[in-house]
């Protein structure tokens, strides 16, 4: 982590006061055929480091644009995405993503994925240390047994267990998740959300995730970021999450708390900024 | 692990009932074309028998060419060759033409696929192209080249190159963003993406155009070889044609068929070995 601390930060003064990542009057506008179609409007959040973020709201109304920005992906129209201190202008390993669609390269096994980014990323390291790196989360994630598999062999957790091994096996600062879970069966969900949970609490790593799931954003989150819907979405509330830490979700839903919560949250979804399909 | 004896037996025992199994549903596949070629042949020797018929029955068609049929490979200089050294002489130039064609093909399909500026650029130049007739570029390429071999070789060079360039730029340009995205965030060299990414991504579009650009080389070398004269399956048919030799040209046609189907699996078969199972995703 500290090799890729850029020099300026660490006499800069002011790095010790900005959060870790900031995200300051973000807007992005598309410029489309019939006009220009204004998606985001005017986002701003904070993010402390090692906090766990979720980003809910309606389908479409620009979640995973904003998280794009934030990996670099796309670039904003006004305003821009701060990493301790520095302005992201690119995609880059220490913002790793696990994209909404399993993106593991088909045609390269489970650990031949992990490598690709390991090799990438630490050129310099000896063979037999990006192997252990590979080997470490790949069974971080229980798949070393599988660890030659090639993705069409593996099931949906599976594979998105790669895609989590892979960005994680990289030391990222920040973690995007685009509705990671989103493609899977229920079970296999909750199963995924406890993994991620133990990781992010073992790696200490920052988190933003897109969830539609009220619960999922509940039960992993330190702060729910609830959207209002588009063209021009803001930032309707920010809603802290208290339950204590490591949650248990059998506890958690027997917490009159969470209740309260969810249907704040479903109240913000469905009532005040319900999607009108017209 | 603990007992492949007691397993390996078994294995075999279903793989060789399998094959079995295997052999008889092939053999099944085999009746419907084989009636369907005894109609068609029937058919044949129906129109033909006439007095007064045009062409040669099926039965007349093997007895005149029962030398030429049994005796592929008879050398006695000059044209005067065995349907295999024909045949074969064909070979040799599209092999060449395709060759080229191929890795001219490939290079600037890439190219042109992951340039925005070059594809809007050529694109629609490879569209208007790729519809020219094979034998339309011959008085160029005889022109250019003054000489019947290279001239006909251009002609299936610059016959197979269209398809190749457009499937393998559609190839580029179709890889989804996803693995585009991934490349960019774990920031990969440029020989890493192309290795790892833009190539494997785009193998099977390459292998589409491979295919249709051998079919269409066998059909141009076939139109060029009787303009150019010479030794060659094409020329053969023609000089059958000047000298009313009518069953050698039919049986030289279904050599030109079978061949043609044969280098069609060819790319088909080196297409299944080259693409890994994946891409049945
Ligand atoms: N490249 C683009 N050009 C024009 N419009 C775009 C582009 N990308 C996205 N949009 C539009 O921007 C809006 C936000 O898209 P985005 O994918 O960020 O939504 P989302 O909140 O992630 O939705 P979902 O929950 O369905 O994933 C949508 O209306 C989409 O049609
Ligand atoms: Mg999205």
């Amino acid at each position: 982590m500290q090799v890729l601390n850029s020099p300026t930060q660490a006499t800069s003064g002011y790095a010790t006061q900005e959060p870790f990542l900031v995200i300051d009057n973000l807007s992005k506008v598309y410029p489309t055929a019939t006009g220009d179609f204004v998606v985001l409007d005017g986002i701003s959040l904070a993010v402390n480091e090692g906090e766990f973020v979720c980003v809910i709201g309606h389908s479409g109304c620009g979640k995973s644009t904003l998280l794009d920005m934030v990996a670099g992906f796309r670039q904003p129209t006004e305003g821009e995405v701060r990493l301790q201190t520095q302005t992201i202008s690119e995609p880059g390993p220490d913002r790793m993503v696990v994209f909404q669609n399993y993106s593991l390269l088909p045609w390269l096994t489970a650990y031949e994925n992990i490598y690709l980014g390991v090799n990438s990323v630490f050129p310099n390291k000896p063979e037999a240390a990006k192997k252990h790196i590979v080997m470490e989360h790949l069974e971080m994630v229980g798949l070393a047994d599988v660890a030659n598999k090639k993705p069409s062999a593996l099931s949906g957790g599976m594979k998105q267990r790669v895609c989590i091994a892979r960005a994680l096996a990289l030391r990222p600062k920040v973690l995007i998740l685009d509705e990671p879970f989103g493609a899977l069966d229920p079970i296999t969900r909750e199963e995924l959300q406890e993994e991620l949970l133990k990781i992010w609490q073992d790696h200490q790593i920052t988190v933003l995730m897109i969830t539609h799931d009220i619960d999922e954003a509940l039960f992993l989150s330190d702060r729910v970021v609830m959207m209002t819907n588009g063209p021009a979405a803001k930032i309707g509330e920010v809603m802290q999450v208290p339950f204590a830490r490591p949650r248990d979700r059998a506890r958690m839903m027997e917490d009159p708390k969470f209740y309260e919560l969810r249907n704040e949250a479903l109240d913000f979804l469905y009532h005040r900024y319900a999607h009108d399909d017209t | 692990m603990t007992a492949p004896l007691d397993i390996r037996p078994a294995r075999s025992r279903v793989n060789l009932q399998h094959l079995g199994s295997q052999a008889v549903n092939w053999l099944k596949g085999l009746i419907a074309p084989a009636v369907a070629i005894l109609i068609f042949l029937a058919i044949w020797q129906l129109l033909t028998m006439g007095p007064d018929a045009n062409l040669p029955t099926p039965i007349r068609t093997v007895s005149d060419t029962w030398e030429l049929i049994i005796n592929p490979f008879f050398n006695y200089g000059g044209t005067d060759k065995g349907l295999f050294w024909q045949v074969f002489t064909s070979l040799q130039r599209v092999a060449l033409g395709f060759t080229l064609a191929a890795i001219v093909g490939i290079a600037l399909g890439i190219l042109v696929g992951t340039s925005s500026l070059m594809y809007s650029a050529l694109d629609p130049l490879f569209q208007i192209l790729r519809t020219v007739p094979p034998l339309a570029w011959l008085p160029i390429s005889l022109a250019a080249f003054q000489q019947a071999n290279p001239s006909a070789i251009f002609v299936i060079f610059i016959t197979a190159i269209w398809p190749i360039i457009i499937n393998t730029t559609e190839g580029v340009r179709q890889i989804p963003q996803d693995y585009n995205n991934v490349a960019r965030v774990l920031r990969l060299s440029k020989p890493e993406y192309f290795f790892k990414i833009l190539f494997p991504a785009t193998v099977p579009y390459i292998f589409t155009g491979l295919r249709i650009g051998i079919g269409l080389s066998w059909l141009a070398i076939v139109a060029a070889e009787m303009l150019i004269g010479g030794v060659g399956i094409g020329f053969f048919i023609w000089d059958a044609w000047n000298s009313s030799r009518i069953s050698d040209i039919i049986i030289a046609i279904i050599y030109v068929g079978i061949v043609g189907l044969l280098l069609d699996r060819l790319i088909v078969f080196v297409g299944g070995l080259v693409l890994p199972e994946e891409q049945k995703q």
